[in-house]
C-alpha cells in the first residue's frame, strides 16, 4: 500500500483536517506521503513532516498552487498518483472541490466522505444524510477517497518525515483567485469547535442570536444554525449545520429553539453530548438529546449564560 | 449563449428514509420522489440567466430511468426550453453520469453547465467536478453567486469559513449551493405548457459511452440509533449535569 494524502493549509499553517485524514490513511496501512501544494508554504511542509505515521512530505511550492485552484491542483496530483494505491483528502470544501476531478482524470471512482476503513478496498460512508450507511468496495486500482474528518482522530505530531521538493508547476490558466471574505471571528470554526451552540427558527430573528453569542464567548464555542433559521434569513448559510450544511461532531452541542428536523440531526447527531433547549416538549430534538430542557429559550439561555 | 442544467430524481427531502430489511439498499417503493433540492436551485439560476438576457436557451438534462422525465417536465414547467433524457436502467455511478453528460456537452456546446453540488440520496458531491475535468471546462463549485461578463465568469463560492471569489474563463461548469437563489414554483398554466415542450431521449449507446463498474455496494444498514437522555428540571440542573456528570464544561 502506498498512500498519498493531500494536505489542507493556508500556506502558513497546516489545517487539522489533514491530521484526521492521515489517521484514516494509517488505518489502511502502508506508506503514507503527504502533498503540501501551495505558495511560500515551507512552514506548512515542516509542520506536515512532524505528523506521526508520515514517511514523506512532498512540497510543490509554486504560485500556481497558492489558492489550490482545482484546475491547477488536479494535474499535479494525477502526476504524483503514479505508483500510489490510495489518494486521500479531507472532505472539506477544498477536498471536495479538487478530488472528484482527480478521480475522473484517473478514470476511477471517488468514494466520498468515508467514515470507516474496513480494509484496503472496503469503506463505509453515510448516504441519505446519514440516515443509512453504505459499505462500498472499490474495484479500481487507485482508490480516491475523501474522508469525513469528524470520524477519525487527529494524528499526533511526533514524527520526522523527509521533505522533498516537487518542481513541476501546472497552471491551467483557466481560473484565478480574486479574493476571500473570511468571516472574521474570535470564535473557532464550526467544523473544528469543541463546543457549538446553534439556534433554530425558535430564535425569531437574527438579532436574537446575540444571546447565543454571549454563551459562545464564555464557552469558547462556535455558533451554528439550523436550515430553518438560514432559510428564514436570520443568519448566513455558512453557519448552517445539517445535511446540506456542515457536519459537526463536537464534545458539546447545544441546540436552542431547534425542533430537530431529519436534515439537522444528520449534521450533529454524532456530537458527544447533546443539549436541547426548546419550549415544545414534543420536539424531535429531545429524542437525541442527552439533556433536554423544556423552557422558553429567551429566559433559559441568558440564565444559562449567567450560571457559567 | 446556451445553458445546460442537470436534474436528478431523488427521494423527497421530507421523507424519512428506510433501509430495506435485506440491507440491499433504501426502500424506494411508494415513496414520494422529487427533483433534488440543489438541482432546483440550478434550474432557477439557468432561468434567471435567460430572464437577464444572458442566456438564449435553457436545456435541461437528466440521466436515469424513464420516471425521471417527470422531473424534466418540472424543469420545463419552471422555464427550461427543451429537455434531454439519457436513458439508463441501472443506478449509475457519478463518473459514468459525468461521461454521459460530457457527451451531451460536446453535442450542445453550452456556455455554462449548472449542476446541483450534490444529490441528497448518494451525497456524493462529484458529478460537476468530474464533468469539469472530463470536458476541460473551468469549475466554480458550491456557488452562491454567478456573474457572467463576456468571456469571463465571476463565481463566489461557499468555502469553509467564508466566501471565496474566483474568475473563470468561459465556458464554465458551476455547481449550486443553498444561497445562490430561492427557487420559484411552477404555475399551473406553465405545467400545462410544459407538456408540449420538446423532450428528446438518448440512449447510452447513442452517446457512445461504455459504462464501467468502479464500485460494488456491499450493504446498506441503518445507523446506530442515539438513545434519548433525560429531561432536566431547570437551568441550574442543566449546568450541574454538564459540569459534574458529562464533564464537558469547566
Amino acid at each position: 500500500m502506498s498512500i498519498l494524502v493531500i494536505a489542507e493549509h493556508d500556506n502558513d499553517t497546516l489545517k487539522s483536517a489533514t491530521l484526521n485524514t492521515v489517521t484514516a490513511a494509517a488505518a489502511i496501512g502502508g506508506d503514507v506521503a503527504v502533498l503540501v501544494a501551495g505558495s511560500d508554504c515551507q512552514a506548512v511542509a515542516q509542520e506536515a513532516a512532524k505528523i506521526s505515521g508520515v514517511s514523506q512530505v512532498i512540497v510543490a511550492d509554486n504560485v500556481a498552487y497558492a489558492n489550490q485552484l482545482a484546475e491547477n491542483m488536479q494535474p499535479l496530483i494525477v502526476e504524483l498518483a503514479a505508483g500510489k494505491t490510495h489518494i486521500l483528502a479531507p472532505a472539506t470544501t477544498s477536498g471536495k472541490n479538487i478530488m472528484p476531478g482527480v478521480a475522473a482524470l484517473l478514470d476511477v471512482a471517488q468514494i466520498s466522505e468515508v467514515t470507516k476503513i474496513e480494509s484496503a478496498d472496503v469503506f463505509e460512508r453515510p448516504i441519505y444524510a446519514g440516515n443509512a450507511l453504505a459499505k462500498v468496495q472499490s474495484l479500481d486500482s487507485v482508490k480516491v477517497l475523501t474522508v469525513r474528518t469528524t470520524a477519525f482522530e487527529e494524528a499526533a505530531l511526533e514524527g520526522s518525515a523527509a521533505v522533498e521538493a516537487h518542481g513541476a508547476a501546472h497552471d491551467a490558466g483557466k481560473s484565478s483567485y480574486i479574493g476571500e471574505e473570511v468571516v472574521e471571528s474570535e470564535r473557532p470554526e464550526l467544523t473544528a469547535a469543541k463546543v457549538i451552540i446553534s439556534g433554530g427558527r425558535g430564535m425569531g430573528n437574527g438579532e436574537n442570536f446575540s444571546i447565543l453569542e454571549a454563551v459562545a464567548d464564555k464557552l469558547g464555542a462556535a455558533v451554528g444554525a439550523s436550515r430553518a433559521a438560514v432559510d428564514a434569513g436570520f443568519v448566513s448559510n455558512d453557519m448552517q449545520v445539517g445535511q446540506t450544511g456542515k457536519i459537526v461532531a463536537p464534545e458539546l452541542y447545544i441546540a436552542v429553539g431547534i425542533s430537530g428536523a431529519i436534515q439537522h440531526l444528520a449534521g450533529m447527531k454524532d456530537s458527544k453530548v447533546i443539549v436541547a433547549i426548546n419550549k415544545d416538549d414534543e420536539a424531535p430534538i429531545f429524542s437525541v438529546a442527552d439533556y433536554g430542557l423544556v423552557a422558553d429559550l429567551f429566559e433559559a439561555v441568558p440564565e444559562f449564560e449567567s450560571n457559567l | 449563449m446556451k445553458v445546460l442544467v442537470t436534474v436528478k430524481r431523488v427521494i423527497d427531502y421530507n421523507v424519512k428514509v428506510r433501509v430495506k430489511s435485506d440491507n440491499s439498499g433504501v426502500d424506494l417503493n411508494n415513496v414520494k420522489m422529487a427533483m433534488n433540492p440543489f438541482c432546483e436551485i440550478a434550474v432557477e439560476e439557468a432561468i434567471r440567466l435567460k430572464e437577464a438576457g444572458i442566456a438564449t436557451e435553457v436545456v435541461a438534462v437528466s440521466v436515469g430511468e424513464k420516471s425521471c422525465q417527470e422531473q424534466l417536465r418540472t424543469a420545463l414547467a419552471l422555464g427550461a426550453d427543451r429537455a434531454i433524457h439519457v436513458e439508463a436502467e441501472q443506478e449509475l455511478e457519478s463518473l459514468n453520469v459525468a461521461k454521459l453528460l460530457a457527451k451531451v456537452v460536446e453535442a450542445e456546446q453550452p456556455g455554462i453547465v449548472i449542476l446541483g453540488k450534490q444529490a441528497i440520496d448518494t451525497d456524493n458531491n462529484q458529478t460537476g467536478q468530474m464533468l469539469s475535468a472530463l470536458t476541460g471546462m473551468a469549475q466554480g463549485t458550491f456557488a452562491s453567486n454567478i456573474e457572467i461578463k463576456d468571456d469571463k465568469a465571476l463565481v463566489t463560492r461557499e468555502v469553509d469559513g467564508g466566501l471565496q471569489t474566483i474568475e473563470l474563463a468561459m465556458p464554465i461548469i458551476a455547481t449550486t449551493d443553498l444561497r445562490l437563489n430561492e427557487p420559484r414554483y411552477a404555475s399551473l398554466p406553465n405545467i400545462m405548457k410544459a407538456k408540449r415542450k420538446p423532450l428528446e431521449t438518448k440512449t447510452v449507446e447513442e452517446l457512445g459511452v461504455t459504462i464501467k463498474e468502479h464500485t460494488k455496494l456491499l450493504s446498506v444498514t441503518p445507523p446506530e440509533e442515539r438513545q434519548a437522555g433525560i429531561k432536566v428540571a431547570d437551568v441550574a440542573e442543566l449546568v450541574d449535569k454538564l459540569k459534574n456528570e458529562a464533564k464537558v464544561i469547566g
